[in-house]
This record gives C-alpha cells, structure tokens and sequence, in this order.
C-alpha cells in the first residue's frame, strides 16, 4: 500500500507544479494582467484571459499531453524508443493532408481540414508501419532513420505541389510550430485530442503488451491487429489536432517518453500519467521561456522546444550512465 | 490432448513441416529434438497459432485452434519462444503479472497475485522481483519469461529452448521445475531440446524430427538408443547406464 501512497504522491506532486505553470502561462504576455485585476472583475482583463490567454494555456496542456502520449504509442506499436511523431513520417503526413485540403476544398470548413489531415497521418502511419514489419534488419537505428526518410520523401511530394501552386510560404508556417495564434474560436479542435489521450490510458496494460512483441501480445490472447488499429488512431487523431491549431511541435514524443521511461520504467498502467503530465509541463515551459526571452517579442516554439529537450535530454542520458 | 493432423508448412519454396501426425499425450513431458532446421520450432510455433499452417489441422481439447477465442486458448496453452527481445524497462513482477492478461485483462484479483506469487517462487526469483528486466543477466531473464507462462497457469506449456543462456544449475532447476509441473499439477509440456541428456533424464517421451517429419516418436526409453539416435543427428553416439538413466557420449 505505501507503493501505492507514494505513487498517489508524485502524481499530486506533479499536478502541482503543471498548476503553478499553467497559472503562470495565464499571466505571462505583453499584455500585464494582474490576479487582482481577475479578481475585481476587471472586463478588459477578463475578455484578454477568457479570448487568449486560456485558448492558449489549454492548447499547450493538451498539446504536450498529447504529442508525448502519441509518442510512446508509437513507440510502443514499432518497438522502437526512436519512434515518434517526428521520426516516422507523421508530421509531414499531416502537414500534406493540409496542403491536399487546401487544394482540393479550401472553402470547406475546419471539420474537413481536419478530416484531411487525420485521413493523411492515418495512412502514412499504416505505410510506416507496414514497411517497418518488412525490415528485416531491425536495428534500433535503423527504423528511426527509415521514418526520417520516409518523411523527406512526403514531405518533397508537398514542397512540389506547393512551389507549383506558390503556397510555400504558408506551408511553412504550418511546419514552425506557434501558440500565438491560438485564440478562442480558433484553436477547439484541439480538444479532439481528449477522448484519444484518454483512450490511450484505457488501453494501457494493452499498449504494454504490444510492446513486448507479436508473438508475445498473441501468447497472451491479445487482439494484435485491433490493438494495433486503435493505437494508430489515437495516434492520429492527436496528431492531426494539434497540427491543425498549432503547428508543428518536433521531438516532444520522443523526449518526454525517453525521459519517464528512464525515470519510472515502461509499465504504461504506472507512467502514462507521467507522460501526459511531464508533457504538459514541458510545452508551458517551453512556451513561457519564448515569450520571456526575447520580451515583447516570441521565440516560435519549436525553437525551445529543440534546445531545452536536447539539454535535458542529453543531461538525462549522461546522468544515467 | 493436442492433436497434430497432416500438418504442413512451406516458407517459400522450403518445406519445413511435412505431413506430421502425432498426439501429444496429457500430463506429459514430451521433448522435441533433431538437427538445426529439422522444423522444431516451426511445429511449436504452429501448434500455437503464432504462425498460419498451410495444410493441416492443430486441435487442443478436440477443438481446432482456430475456433478458440483468442484469450480463451490463452488460458489453456502458453507459449515461451527462444528469442525474448522485450526492451521495456519492466520489474520481473511486472513482468510475471503480465502472464495474468488472459485471466484479469487490466486488474489484477488477489488469486491472480497469488499466482503471480507461487511463479515467483517457483523459479526462484523473490531476490530479484523488483529489478528491471533490462538489468538482468541472460539466465536470470529467461526464468522471468519462465515464471510468466508459469504464471500463464496453462494445462498446455510450450517452450522452445528454454534451456538457452542458463548455466548448469538454473538448466537443471528449470528441468526439476518442469517435472513439477507436470507430476503434481498434471500440465503438459512440449520442449524443444538440444541437450539430448536433459531430454533424456527429464521427458516421458521424445519426438525426433528429421528434415521436416517424424521420424521417431516413442517413450524416452526406446529413443535412447545408439542406432536411432545416430540416425537422427548424424554422429555416432555411445550410451552410457548410469544410475537407471541413460547418458550420451557424442564426444567422439
């Protein structure tokens, strides 16, 4: 029971510091916002956290749950630690069913654009997968360094089509991932990424035994393919949300699992809270340190992102050794 | 019972099985062996739905393998193959729990964590059971994967070269763990050896596969025979009585 208790601790522990983030993420803009201007009803202050400052503390929680969440899934279905959003194609993938929507219907609402972007990470995610359990050389670097081509090669197939129908400029905004445009109205699909996040965690035990391998998920009765179907659109579901509100946010499923894992082991029942939480703090950080940085202007946050992840990564590894 | 029936299985233009017909009795300790390639584990893998055949029928209980619903054929034959890559960063306990899956899914029940307990103990692993997986030696790692079918609690166990990566001692352990098992719990066991004197001291009966048949099938007693065995690795072999088992010279 005292496991139990001090599991229950860090978790609260945890929460605890993702609130003094998110309450800080609130307060922090061009804009000075003050807890007693909040609190005497101030409408000026209140119309700026309820139309900017929440969207985009909210996007950045479900953001960074979401994208770590995905990237042990991932990880998880190809049996790989160097699997991620990042390194299988996905992001490219979704990047590509934006580009397809806006050639094809570009009048059409944000449901279809979603609907585009998630049909397009779906069946790349399928070709990565199928070509994965093609190898027959699994080398742990190797699968990863399969994923980053595969990438390149969606991702010159968009660059084309952009350049003959000159909308490389906007296709690149989309690759730099931004929480400054997140504003209400603008940002709810998001929200999609929920119900995949927590599905994932109802999977859990699940996901584990997908990562123990085929022969082993079948030796325990496990539905591989099912499983596996569920796995891919979680992942892509989440995926395609996030690129649609924010952009492109690279590495963060591959740091944030590499780093639980590491810390708490892989039994996703135990860590997948860790996961989505140590996520969610990591992209508030991520974020405030941009809109500090360079005070009144913003550092995209993909820049941190991959600065900040390296260091702790790096300082992570060295440290275990 | 497991029953085998014209069992037959081709990669690409190999055959691997062909046309094997046997029964494997229950409560037993059935060993497979024969040279490299002779289809030992390809039959395990069949038996166990982990590979398609392409002729042929696996029935356990009179029932065809294919009719079970997955987990319920999980709760009656477990397998253990001879490569373990499992790269999660597990505890042996983590581990040894995850052999409940077919029973409880998501929650364990107190009678799964007893479980989980006596296979813990059976393969003598209450020192280690809260290390990661990643930090054990070869042998310590191959009886966790043990003490997880263990816990599997199947009537059927098959395990193909259980015996890899384990020195003498733990080698001998299992085998004494494996009798136990099939004595005082009635399980029946399918094993693919290489060690002819383990399957000799330990297994009831022994089935010799020589390029993709059946070749022998017969009490570990009549197996033990210098012609047939020279018949079936290749290398003369001289047999040694010692203490009512017989023992195999191949160090000539």
């Amino acid at each position: 029971m005292s496991l139990f208790v001090e599991i229950i601790l860090k978790i609260i522990i945890f929460i605890l510091v993702l609130g003094v983030c998110a309450a800080a993420s609130l307060f922090i803009g061009v804009a000075d916002i003050t807890l007693s201007d909040l609190l005497s009803g101030h409408p000026e202050a209140w119309s700026l956290v309820s139309i900017s400052r929440i969207p985009r503390t909210m996007a950045l929680l479900l953001a960074g749950a979401g994208m770590s969440i995905s990237g042990v899934v991932m990880q998880q279905m190809t049996q790989n630690k160097f699997v991620a959003p990042t390194t299988a194609g996905t992001l490219e993938a979704a990047k590509m069913g934006l580009l397809a929507f806006m050639i094809l219907l570009p009048s059409a609402g944000t449901l279809w654009k979603m609907l585009f972007a998630f049909a397009f990470t779906f069946g790349a995610s399928i070709v990565f997968l199928t070509i994965v359990r093609k190898i027959r050389f699994r080398n742990v670097i190797f699968v990863p360094l399969v994923g980053l081509i595969f990438g390149g090669i969606i991702g010159s197939i968009s660059t084309f089509f952009a350049v003959k129908l000159n909308i490389v400029q906007d296709t690149n905004a989309w690759m730099m991932g931004d929480f400054s445009g997140v504003l209400q109205g603008r940002y709810e699909l998001i929200y999609l990424s929920l119900p995949a996040t927590l599905l994932t965690y109802f999977y859990a035990n699940k996901f584990t035994v997908i990562g123990m391998g085929e022969d082993f998920s079948k030796n325990l009765g496990l539905n591989y393919p099912a499983i596996m179907n569920i796995g891919l659109f979680c992942v892509s579901l989440t995926v395609s949300a996030v690129v649609i509100t924010a952009g492109v946010i690279p590495f963060l499923g591959l740091i944030v699992p590499n780093v639980v894992s590491l810390l708490f082991g892989d039994n996703l029942k135990k860590t997948l809270p860790y996961v989505a939480l140590c996520g969610s703090i990591f992209l508030l950080l991520c974020d405030i340190l941009g809109r500090v940085a360079v005070y009144p202007y913003e550092i995209p946050i993909g820049v941190t992102v991959s600065i900040l992840g390296a260091i702790i990564f790096l300082a992570f590894i060295l440290w275990k050794k | 019972m497991i029953e085998v029936k014209e069992l037959s299985k081709q990669f690409g233009k190999k055959v691997v099985l062909d046309g094997i017909d046997v029964q494997f009795p229950k409560g037993k300790i059935t060993s497979l062996i024969g040279s490299n390639g002779a289809g030992k584990s390809t039959l395990l893998s069949v038996i166990s739905r982990l590979l398609a055949q392409d002729k042929g029928v696996v029935r356990v209980d009179e029932k065809d393998i294919h009719a079970y619903k997955n987990n319920v054929l999980s709760q009656r034959l477990s397998i253990l193959k001879q490569s373990n890559h499992v790269r999660l960063k597990l505890t042996v306990r983590e581990l040894v729990s995850f052999g409940r899956f077919p029973y409880s899914q998501d929650n364990l029940t107190a009678h799964d964590r007893q479980k989980v307990d006596t296979a813990i103990r059976f393969l003598d692993l209450q020192d280690i059971e809260n290390t990661y997986i990643d930090e054990l030696s070869g042998g310590q790692k191959q009886r966790a994967y043990m003490a997880m079918v263990v816990a599997q609690d199947t009537d059927y166990l098959l395990l193909d070269e259980p015996l890899n990566n384990l020195d003498m001692k733990h080698s001998v352990q299992i085998m004494k763990t494996l009798r136990r098992l099939a004595n005082e719990l009635g399980k029946t066991i399918i094993i693919v050896l290489h060690d002819i004197n383990f399957a000799s001291h330990y297994s009831d009966y022994i089935l010799a596969l020589k390029d993709g048949k059946v070749r022998y099938y017969d009490t570990t007693e009549r197996i033990m025979n210098e012609r047939v065995l020279e018949d079936i690795f290749g290398i003369p072999i001289s047999i040694i009585e010692f203490n009512d088992k017989k023992i195999c010279n191949y160090f000539n």
